[in-house]
């Protein structure tokens, strides 16, 4: 590591080294200067990223460097954790969502969450799908329908399910789940989809079917992905930003940062040659 | 470098690393052979060349093997990957220069007993220090991850083709002069073709190098000074 200095007050860390494959249709979150504190210790340290519209950001770096965390901030899921404050903006179009009035319902519902453990809830495979809808008051049927099955034509279910939709959630295999959690993701036509660590508790072939519906998803909705597994990140996204203690150390093109990346850190990670 | 967190990881790397080593010394040797056993005329050097390469063919096969292997179960990644793939590279590059060295053995037999103008054979014996100079020093630049060393020889290979066009234009003269000469000149054209072709088998390995230290490709073109392409040579009826 090029940081050793002992007193932890005076190290000097590298500006984060950027290489980002911009998207034709701009920028869909604009992070800026954004620090977070759980109590006294600082999570993330000065995170500057910008999400890039209709493409695929995978977030990587060892446990603890605060992907997750800032995954969360990003529909703000963290509001809930006592002690939490944060400096620094997320822009949207032209608002922070951490600004003041924010309606934090409406923000989730332009951010669909994906997490690592599927979690359907203990109803039908219908009523999941349309859970978003219902919240919002929509009651008519024949939307509730069309939806439905828009939903999981998109996750790529609809063909394994059309004929049981009134049957338990619970009773589908793990990679069926966590299909359905993205389709109830995408039920609300959100513009960005957040993805912590989706495949970590599927088989090899679930896995492949969330990652081929990653790239059917792609262009039609952002995605930030975080994931342990590297070798996905190459595979399914354009941009990758690599995070330790807290920082963000590099932040570029995918391609370059598994093949030639710009920092040692992040090479070391990338190979294997990490602690 | 750091060390992998999986340290068998790392023992494939280096065995890749090894097999590279010992293909490259038998590929020195062999041309440094065939050339002594071509100015001698040293029959029994030139059979022992031959029966080198087959140690080399079998090397790169295992090298291929393990590189496929490493890939298949270790998903190399950024330098690793690039460590991988230049190791099979330089394996068919090396594979190649013994190919040729064993033709120059093959051909010291063909032409044992004939005609020769001795001047020629050492213009070859020139060529041929000129090219073990760049293949050492290739394979060195390779060992220790040494770009400029890699680019000194990618630019000295030059000189090899300006002195194998040299070459090409002295043997036309011997053939026209006496049709006896023709057997044995084109023999030892094909043998100078031989060497200059494992020059250009050296630039390959140090644009490998370069792929492998930088993690992109030489782009620049480089100078040429083989002219033989071009040339020709008019019929004076005699």
């Amino acid at each position: 590591m090029s940081v050793a200095t002992a007193d932890p007050n005076t190290r000097t860390f590298d500006p984060t080294v950027y290489h980002v494959k911009k998207s034709a249709e701009g920028v869909a979150l604009d992070i800026k200067d954004f620090n977070l504190w759980y109590g006294h210790a600082q999570a993330l340290h000065g995170i500057n990223m910008e999400i890039q519209k209709g493409e695929v950001t995978a977030l990587i770096g060892p446990s603890g460097c605060g992907k997750s965390t800032l995954l969360r901030c990003l529909n703000r899921m963290n509001d809930l954790i006592d002690e939490l404050s944060i400096d620094g903006s997320i822009m949207v179009d032209d608002f922070d969502i951490y600004g003041p009035g924010v309606d934090v319902i409406a923000l989730r519902k332009r951010m669909g969450m994906v997490f690592q453990k599927p979690n359907p809830f203990a109803m039908s495979i219908y009523d999941n799908v349309v859970y978003p809808l219902r919240v919002d008051g929509i009651t008519r049927k024949s939307i509730l329908d069309e939806t439905c099955e828009r939903a999981l034509r998109s996750a790529a279910l609809w063909d394994e399910v059309k004929d049981r939709l009134k049957e338990s959630a619970l009773g589908m295999s793990g990679g069926q789940q966590q299909r359905l959690c993205i389709a109830r993701g995408i039920a609300s036509d959100p513009e960005v989809l957040l993805m912590d660590e989706p495949c970590s508790a599927l088989d090899p072939i679930a896995t492949a079917k969330i990652e081929d519906l990653i790239a059917d998803l792609k262009g039609h909705y952002t995605i930030v992905i975080v994931t342990h597994n590297m070798q996905q990140a190459a595979r399914v996204s354009d941009n990758t930003g690599f995070m330790y203690l807290g920082r963000l150390i590099e932040y570029g093109h995918t391609d370059t940062i598994f093949t030639n990346p710009k920092k040692k850190q992040t090479l070391d990670y990338v190979t294997g040659r990490f602690g | 470098m750091v060390e992998h967190t999986v340290a068998s990881f790392d023992e494939e790397l280096q065995g890749l690393r090894s097999a590279i080593m010992e293909m490259g010394g038998i590929a020195e040797k062999m041309l440094l052979d065939a050339t002594t056993a071509l100015v001698r005329r040293d029959v029994a050097q030139a059979q022992a060349v031959v029966a080198m390469d087959d140690r080399l063919d079998d090397l790169q096969r295992k090298i291929e093997e393990r590189a496929i292997l490493t890939i298949a179960k270790r998903q190399p990644m950024a330098i690793d990957l690039r460590e991988v793939i230049s190791a099979i590279r330089i394996a068919s590059d090396i594979e190649r220069i013994g190919d040729m060295a064993k033709n120059i053995g093959k051909r010291t037999l063909a032409v044992s007993g004939q005609f020769e103008p001795q001047k020629v054979v050492l213009g070859v014996n020139r060529m041929s220090d000129l090219v073990q100079s760049q293949l050492k020093d290739v394979l060195d630049a390779y060992t220790q991850g040494n770009l400029e060393a890699a680019l000194d020889v990618w630019e000295r290979d030059e000189a090899t083709d300006a002195l194998y066009t040299s070459l090409f234009r002295e043997l036309l003269t011997y053939m026209m002069e006496d049709p006896r000469n023709i057997s044995f000149c084109t023999h030892l054209l094909f043998c100078a073709k031989n060497v200059e072709r494992i020059g250009d088998h050296t630039t390959n390995i140090a644009e490998t190098v370069h792929y492998l230290v930088k993690g992109e490709p030489l782009t620049a073109e480089r100078p040429k000074k083989d002219r033989t392409s071009f040339e020709h040579v008019e019929h004076t009826g005699k």
